[in-house]
């Protein structure tokens, strides 16, 4: 094997620390997610790590491959400067609305583009969308083995793959062989911070925009018109309750606790 | 009339026992199917030497089950299960398949349904089934925070997941149901199996599984050491209860593991009483915990957001207040 040709696959979200303020539009029904800092999704940044990682092993090259609009190029830099050696956008109107077997077309179709890949890594969930079902899905789409909530990854030089997927209590080791996709679950690994050497070197490193031509992807096939699930209403769940507080000196804090236990039937 | 829908469960199996969320799962697609009126449960088990756990499936619910066992389905994997599955499904042409997000299903339901190049809706908090066979999905996205419906309008079958802990499981003792036993060889071939799985280790959690526990005794960054959880622990031992935890005090290395996370990338719980102590209130960790009975939180912060989804606030340092409430639970049991 003569190095890796690793691509990651990369989703700009907004800050999960921001989502207690988004808003529902009561008018449109629609999300207001404007002013929302953008970041790297960060199940991603492990993946990133895992794909750094093996190319020192193994040296080779790193894509990262987003599908998103044109302004999340910003976000997308942060994997150049992590040590990501190239970056491709893939943009367009078309892809809007997409669920994610659309969005999975869309990420197959650049990596194929791409040429020669040995390995796809994602992270294994987003922070807003969250469905985790992108990994495997771009794996089927694409042909090739796929696994996903993976906690361990061994990769040979004969490009034997030996991997550990999270179980509920414990894990299952599965064994294969590139090409391969991987969804990489945030315990393979610590992701390294940005260096202040590689931001400098990200300014120059290569980034491609790609859209619907590009790709040769029929329209009916993305976004909103080739996903076969459709949104309904969306809703904000009711967490809200009472309250009540509580006050006095500890002994008398504990007290309440203790008759409020007792009342809700979970001691005698 | 309206044509009968065919609602499909697909049963997990970890050693020969049938996962919890399988049970939920067909707990749920029998009150799909009342709600429908006029719709038939089927539970589809893959394994092997799994006998035994299909016969008592129709104990929680199913009219029908497809039983295919043979020896390469032992362990879970990828593309040996979505290739029965995608081919039963295509023989078969159920209207609904809904899977359980466990670890595998997670992964087993987005493969198939790109085999199938159908939709699929990600750990569904609610279904509902109209007459005419539209099924309508919520799904929970931002952490929780919002939560969508989502429809599958042309494609068949509508998929969906659905986590450990959202519905309950229903005990018929007396249904039975028709058992159809499904030939491997003609649903699997061996040169279209890349991948192998080549052992499974679990290691049973000691104590009470969260999920199961009448009382949570839950932590968050602010318990501040593994000295201080140990609190939590005691506190849970009085009740039989078991100890969450919110993800900053899990990669602290405090808890009990990663089963014991409580909230949108863990567990959905809803025990009797919670009491969380040192947790700010994200949403990420109160979607949770939010069917629970009694929620009661201790922050040393009045403002902490967590007080908004509680019935009980106290505003004070739990250091000063738990080893107070333990010495008068202890006092109470004697
Ligand atoms: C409220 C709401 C509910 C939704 N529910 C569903 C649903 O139930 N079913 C459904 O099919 N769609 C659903 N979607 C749409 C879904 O979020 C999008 O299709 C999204 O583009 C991809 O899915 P995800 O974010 O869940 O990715 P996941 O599958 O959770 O992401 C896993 C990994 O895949 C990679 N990845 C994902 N998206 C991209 C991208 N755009 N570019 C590069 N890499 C990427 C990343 O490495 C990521 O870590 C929902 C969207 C919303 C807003
Ligand atoms: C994609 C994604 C998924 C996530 N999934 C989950 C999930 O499933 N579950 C989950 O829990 N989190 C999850 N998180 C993390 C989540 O967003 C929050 O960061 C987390 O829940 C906060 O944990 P915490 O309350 O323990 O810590 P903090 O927010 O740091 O709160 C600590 C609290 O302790 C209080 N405190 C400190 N000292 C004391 C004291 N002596 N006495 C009393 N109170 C004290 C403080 O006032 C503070 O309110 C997720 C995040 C992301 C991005």
């Amino acid at each position: 094997m003569k190095g890796l040709n690793i691509s990651v696959l990369v989703k700009p979200v907004p800050d999960p620390g921001c989502y207690e303020s988004i808003q529902i539009d009561p008018q449109t029904g629609i999300l207001v997610r404007e002013g929302l800092p953008n970041i790297l999704n960060p199940a991603d940044k492990h993946a990133l790590e895992a794909a750094l990682q093996l190319v020192e092993q193994h040296s080779g090259r790193v894509v990262m491959v987003s599908m998103a609009p044109p302004n999340a190029l910003e976000t997308v830099k942060e994997g150049l400067a992590m040590g990501a050696d190239e970056a491709w956008l893939l943009s367009d109107r078309a892809f809007a609305g997409a669920d994610t077997l659309a969005t999975s077309r869309v990420l197959a179709a650049g990596i194929k583009k791409l040429g020669l890949c040995d390995l796809v890594l994602a992270g294994s969930e987003s922070a807003d969308g969250g469905t985790a079902h992108v990994p495997s899905q771009v794996g089927e789409i694409l042909g090739i083995s796929h696994l996903t909530n993976v906690t361990w990854l061994n990769i040979d030089t004969d490009a034997n793959v030996r991997a550990r997927m999270k179980m509920e209590n414990g894990y299952i080791e599965v064994e294969g062989a590139l090409p391969m996709v991987i969804g990489v679950s945030r315990g393979m690994n610590v992701p390294r911070y940005t260096s202040l050497p590689g931001i400098l070197a990200a300014q120059d490193k290569p980034v491609k925009v790609l859209g619907l031509n590009n790709l040769g992807l029929d329209p009916g096939s993305v976004g909103l018109a080739g996903s076969p699930t459709q949104p309904g209403k969306l809703s904000r769940p009711e967490l809200k309750r009472q309250g009540e507080r509580l006050e006095g000196e500890p002994a008398e804090l504990a007290k309440r606790i203790v008759a409020i236990m007792r009342s809700s039937g979970v001691l005698s | 009339m309206e044509k009968k829908q065919v609602i499909w469960v697909i049963i997990e199996q970890v050693q020969g026992k049938t996962a919890a969320v399988s049970l939920e799962v067909l707990g749920k697609a029998c009150q799909l199917a009342a709600e429908a009126a006029n719709a038939q449960v089927v539970a589809v088990a893959l394994g092997s030497a799994i006998g035994p756990l299909a016969q008592q499936l129709p104990k929680h619910g199913a009219d029908k089950v497809f039983l295919v066992d043979d020896p390469r389905l032992e362990l879970y994997q990828n593309d040996t299960y979505s290739s029965v599955l995608r081919r039963l499904i295509e023989r078969e042409r159920p209207d609904v398949v809904l899977i359980g997000a466990s670890a595998s299903g997670e992964e087993l339901a987005p493969t198939l349904a790109a085999q199938l190049g159908t939709g699929l809706a990600a750990h569904c908090t609610n279904l509902r089934l109209a007459a005419d066979g539209t099924l309508t999905m919520l799904v929970p996205a931002f952490g929780g925070q919002v939560i969508g419906e989502i429809f599958c309008p042309v494609q068949r079958p509508q998929m969906a997941t659905i986590k450990p802990g959202v519905f309950s499981p229903v005990g018929l003792a007396e249904r039975t149901g028709e058992i159809v036993q499904e030939d491997g060889a003609s649903l699997l071939y061996d040169a279209e199996i890349r991948l192998r799985a080549t052992r499974l280790v679990v290691e049973e959690p000691p104590g009470m599984p969260i999920e199961q526990a009448d009382v949570i005794v839950a932590g968050g960054w602010g318990i501040g050491s593994r000295e201080n959880w140990r609190l939590l622990e005691e506190l849970a031992k009085e009740f039989n209860g078991a100890v969450g935890c919110t993800r900053p005090a899990l990669d602290q290395g405090w808890t009990g593991g990663e089963h014991t996370m409580i909230g949108s990338s863990g567990k959905t719980v809803r025990p009797k009483l919670y009491l969380g102590a040192g947790i700010s209130g994200a949403a990420h960790h109160m979607v949770g915990i939010k069917d629970s009975g009694v929620i009661i939180s201790v922050n040393r912060d009045k403002t902490a957001p967590i007080f908004q989804f509680s019935d009980y606030c106290v505003a004070a340092d739990f250091r000063d207040v738990l080893p107070e409430l333990l010495a008068q639970i202890r006092r109470a049991k004697h």
